[in-house]
C-alpha cells in the first residue's frame, strides 16, 4: 500500500496547536523556548481560554513570544513581568494572566517583582524558562549558571567564591504563603514534555481559581549558548542541571 | 496480526534541522536530509524509514518548532 | 445634598479625585511628602464602593510597571511619588510612552539631589519636560497651584492620556501636597465597563476576541526602519499636543512692564510678590504656565514684544527659565530667581530680586 495514503483527518494524531502560528520563531535549532510555546498553545485550547488569556512577555530571548502566540500579549520592561501581571490580574480578575520569564529575568534583575508578587500570592501562573545562561545577549552567566559552567562573562568557569552559588530561586518561592504550586519540569523528552504540559495546565487553573500563585520552572538547554548540539545539550542537561535543579513538585496544593 | 502505521508530514520550510526528532524516535524513522536544505538552508526531516513508523508522535511532541504533523491508523480494520 | 465643599490637603484631593473620576487602579509606594495619597486611598477602602483596586507595591519600580500592565488593559491606572522615588520610576515611565500607554503619574516634588530632603522643590522640572528616562519622548505635564487644581487635574490628566495615548504627569511639590484649602471635588462618575473600555480603547489587551487579532502592547521594534516610522508617529503626535494642549493663566499682564514667570507654588508666591510690586508703583504681571510641556512659549514671545523684561520664580537654580529664554528668544532680558534645597522663596525675595536683576 501507498503509506501516505493515511495522511487523512480522521488519523490525524498531533499538529502544531492551532494558536501557535505560522510567523517563523526566531529560536535557534532545537531552542526549549519552541515546545514550551507549544505547550502553552495546547493548554490554552484545551482550557477554551483564548479570549481570556492576557500574557506578559519577558526581556530575554522570548522576548517575542508575543509574536508567536495568537492570544492578547503586553510586553514588559526587564524583570518587571509579574508587577505588570499583577494588575492585569487585580483589575482583570475573571482573567488568566500568565508570565514568561528566563532565568536573568526572573531571578536577577527580577527578584524583587517574583518574591513579592508570589508573597502577595497573585492569581498567576508563572513560566519560568531555566537554562542557566543569557542567552539573547550572546551567553552570559546568569543567576542559575551551575559551579563551573563557562559562560562569555565566566570564561574561566564560574567561580562560586567569586560570583556566588547557582540561586536555586524555585525553593525560594516554595517558602511563601502565596505560592500554592511551585513545580520543576523538563522538555527534553516527549514524557518529560507531557508532565511539564500537566503542570502548566494544573498552573492556569489555579491562576482561574483563585488559588494563588503557580510557579512552573522549565529546566531548560541553550545549546547555542552552551555550544553542544540540541541533543547533546539534552544530554549534558539532565547529566548536570538536574542534580542542582531536581525536577518534580516542591510544593503542590 | 494488527499493524499500527504512522506517518510524519514536515513542514520543510519551518524545520530547522535540530535533529530532536530523530532521536526521540523509538523506530529509526526520520533523519535528516544529508544534502537537500531548506529555503533558510536548514537540513530538514523526512522519513527514511516511513514504513517504520507507529505513530506515536514522540517527534512531533519535542520539535520545537511544530513542524510535524502526525498520522495514524490500525491497518488491520 | 449639600455640596461637596471640604477642607483638605492637595495629597487629599488627589486621593479623593481619583475615587470619583472612576479610576480602575492605584499602585503606590510610600515616600515623603506625598504618602497621604495612598494612606488616604486605603482608608477610603475604594476597593468596596467603585471596585477601584489600591495596592502598595514592593517599590516604585514595581508600581510603575503595575501602571503598565494596568493602562494596557485601558484601565485607567495612576501612580504617586516625590522626586527619589520619580527617579526610579524612569524606565517604566519610558516605557509606557513607547507603548503608547495612557496613564497618571503624580510628583510631588521634594528637594534633591540624592535623597535631599523632604521640603518643597521643583527641581525636576528638566526631569520631567525633558525626557527623564531614556529615548525621545515628552510627558504631558500638568502644574496645579492649589488643592482645587490637584483634584481638578486627576480627571484633566486622564482626559489628556486618553486622549493622545501618553502618559500625563501632575508635576506639584510638597507645599501644594501638604497644605490644606477649600476644595470642591469632582461629581462621582461610574468606573467603565469593560465593553466600554473594549470600545473606547480597541488596542486594549482585554484578551483576544474571534472578532479581532491579538493586541500586543510593545515599545520593542528591531527594524530601524520601523522604529524611526514609531518615532515619526509620536512626534508628530507631540506636536498635535502643542498646537492644541497649552494651558496657562494671566494674572494682570494687560498693562504689564515685567512679567513674572512661575508654575505651581511658586506661582502663588509670585502673586503676592506682583501686588507688593504694584503698592510701590512696578507694573508687574505673572504669567503661569499650568502645562509645562507643551510650554506656552508662544504667549510668552507676544509677551516679549510688550514687556521690559522677565523673572523666572522657579523652587531651584534655574530650569524653566532655559524654556523662557528659548521662548523670547532674546527680544527683552529674561532673568531667574529661586531658592534651593527645600527652601521656599518669599515675595520680598521675589520682590528684591525682581528689582535688582529685572527693573534696575
Amino acid at each position: 500500500m501507498d503509506i501516505s495514503s493515511i495522511v487523512s483527518p480522521e488519523n490525524l494524531v498531533y499538529a502544531k496547536p492551532e494558536i501557535m502560528n505560522d510567523n517563523h520563531m526566531h529560536y535557534c535549532p532545537g531552542c526549549s523556548h519552541g515546545v514550551v510555546h507549544k505547550i502553552i498553545a495546547e493548554v490554552i485550547k484545551e482550557l477554551d481560554l483564548q479570549e481570556k488569556t492576557i500574557g506578559i512577555a519577558p526581556v530575554g530571548c522570548a522576548v517575542f513570544a508575543y509574536k508567536y502566540l495568537d492570544i492578547d500579549w503586553q510586553e514588559a520592561a526587564h524583570g518587571r513581568a509579574p508587577a505588570l501581571a499583577t494588575a492585569v490580574k487585580r483589575l482583570n480578575p475573571d482573567k488568566m494572566v500568565f508570565t514568561y520569564q528566563g532565568d536573568g529575568d526572573l531571578a536577577a534583575i527580577g527578584t524583587a517583582e517574583t518574591i513579592h508578587a508570589a508573597n502577595r500570592g497573585e492569581n498567576i501562573a508563572i513560566v519560568f524558562i531555566n537554562n542557566g545562561i543569557y542567552g539573547m545577549t550572546g551567553g552570559q552567566m546568569a543567576p542559575t549558571t551551575l559551579s563551573k559552567m563557562v559562560t562569555s562573562t565566566s570564561p574561566d568557569g564560574r567561580d562560586v567564591q567569586m560570583m556566588g552559588n547557582p540561586l536555586k530561586i524555585l525553593d525560594l518561592l516554595a517558602l511563601l504563603d502565596g505560592v500554592c504550586l511551585a513545580t520543576r519540569v523538563s522538555v527534553h523528552t516527549a514524557a518529560a514534555v507531557k508532565k511539564a504540559r500537566r503542570m502548566v495546565k494544573q498552573a492556569f487553573e489555579n491562576a482561574m481559581a483563585g488559588k494563588g500563585t503557580s510557579i512552573v520552572e522549565v529546566v531548560s538547554t541553550c545549546n547555542s549558548g552552551w555550544k553542544m548540539t540540541p541533543a547533546d545539550a539534552n544530554n549534558w542537561m539532565v547529566e548536570n542541571m538536574f542534580p542542582v535543579f531536581p525536577i518534580g513538585d516542591l510544593k503542590n496544593i | 496480526m494488527a499493524k499500527v502505521q504512522g506517518y510524519v508530514v514536515v513542514n520543510t520550510q519551518r524545520c530547522k534541522g535540530c535533529d530532536l526528532c530523530v532521536v526521540s524516535c523509538p523506530t529509526d524513522v526520520l533523519e535528516l536530509q544529508p544534502r537537500e536544505v531548506n529555503d533558510r538552508g536548514y537540513h530538514y526531516v523526512y522519513m527514511k524509514n516511513p514504513e517504520e513508523c507507529i505513530g506515536c508522535f514522540n517527534c512531533g511532541t519535542v520539535c520545537p518548532e511544530g513542524c510535524l504533523t502526525v498520522y495514524r491508523k490500525r491497518l488491520d480494520k | 445634598m449639600t455640596e461637596d465643599v471640604t477642607l483638605m490637603k492637595g495629597n487629599e484631593a488627589v486621593a479623593y479625585a481619583a475615587i470619583r473620576y472612576g479610576v480602575d487602579g492605584y499602585f503606590g509606594y510610600p515616600i515623603t511628602p506625598q504618602s497621604e495619597i495612598i494612606e488616604t486611598l486605603m482608608e477610603a477602602a475604594p476597593w468596596k464602593t467603585t471596585g477601584m483596586v489600591v495596592l502598595q507595591a514592593e517599590s516604585e519600580v514595581a508600581a510603575i510597571n503595575m501602571v503598565y500592565g494596568g493602562a494596557a488593559c485601558g484601565k485607567y491606572s495612576m501612580t504617586s511619588s516625590s522626586s527619589p522615588g520619580i527617579s526610579l520610576k524612569q524606565e517604566g515611565i519610558s516605557y509606557l510612552a513607547g507603548a503608547e500607554l495612557p496613564c497618571l503619574i503624580v510628583n510631588v516634588q521634594r528637594g534633591g539631589p540624592g535623597l535631599g530632603t523632604i521640603q518643597p522643590s521643583q527641581s525636576d522640572y528638566f526631569q520631567t519636560v525633558k525626557g527623564g528616562g531614556h529615548g525621545d519622548y515628552r510627558l504631558i505635564t500638568l502644574a496645579p497651584n492649589s488643592v482645587q487644581e490637584m483634584a481638578d487635574f486627576v480627571s484633566l490628566g486622564f482626559d489628556l492620556a486618553f486622549k493622545y495615548r501618553n502618559p500625563a504627569m501632575i508635576l506639584t511639590d510638597g507645599v501644594i501636597g501638604q497644605m490644606m484649602e477649600k476644595v470642591k471635588l469632582p461629581e462621582y462618575q461610574r468606573r467603565r465597563t469593560e465593553q466600554e473600555i473594549r470600545e473606547q480603547c480597541p488596542w486594549a489587551t482585554l484578551g483576544k476576541t474571534k472578532e479581532r487579532g491579538p493586541n500586543i502592547i510593545t515599545s520593542l521594534e528591531l527594524d530601524a526602519a520601523l522604529m524611526e516610522k514609531n518615532n515619526e508617529r509620536f512626534q508628530a503626535k507631540y506636536r498635535v499636543i502643542e498646537q492644541e494642549e497649552v494651558r496657562y493663566q494671566e494674572i494682570e499682564c494687560e498693562d504689564a512692564d515685567y512679567l513674572l514667570v512661575a508654575f505651581g507654588s511658586a506661582a502663588r508666591i509670585c502673586q503676592k510678590a506682583k501686588d507688593l510690586a504694584r503698592e510701590e508703583g512696578i507694573k508687574v504681571g505673572l504669567l503661569r504656565p499650568i502645562t509645562l510641556w507643551p510650554f506656552p512659549g508662544k504667549i510668552l514671545n507676544e509677551y516679549a514684544g510688550k514687556v521690559k523684561g522677565m523673572l523666572t520664580v522657579e523652587l531651584n537654580a534655574g530650569q524653566m527659565v532655559e524654556d523662557v529664554r528659548l521662548a523670547v528668544n532674546g527680544k527683552v532680558p529674561v532673568e531667574h530667581y529661586g531658592r534651593l534645597g527645600g527652601i521656599v522663596p518669599t515675595p520680598d525675595g521675589v520682590l528684591d530680586a525682581l528689582k535688582e536683576k529685572i527693573v534696575k
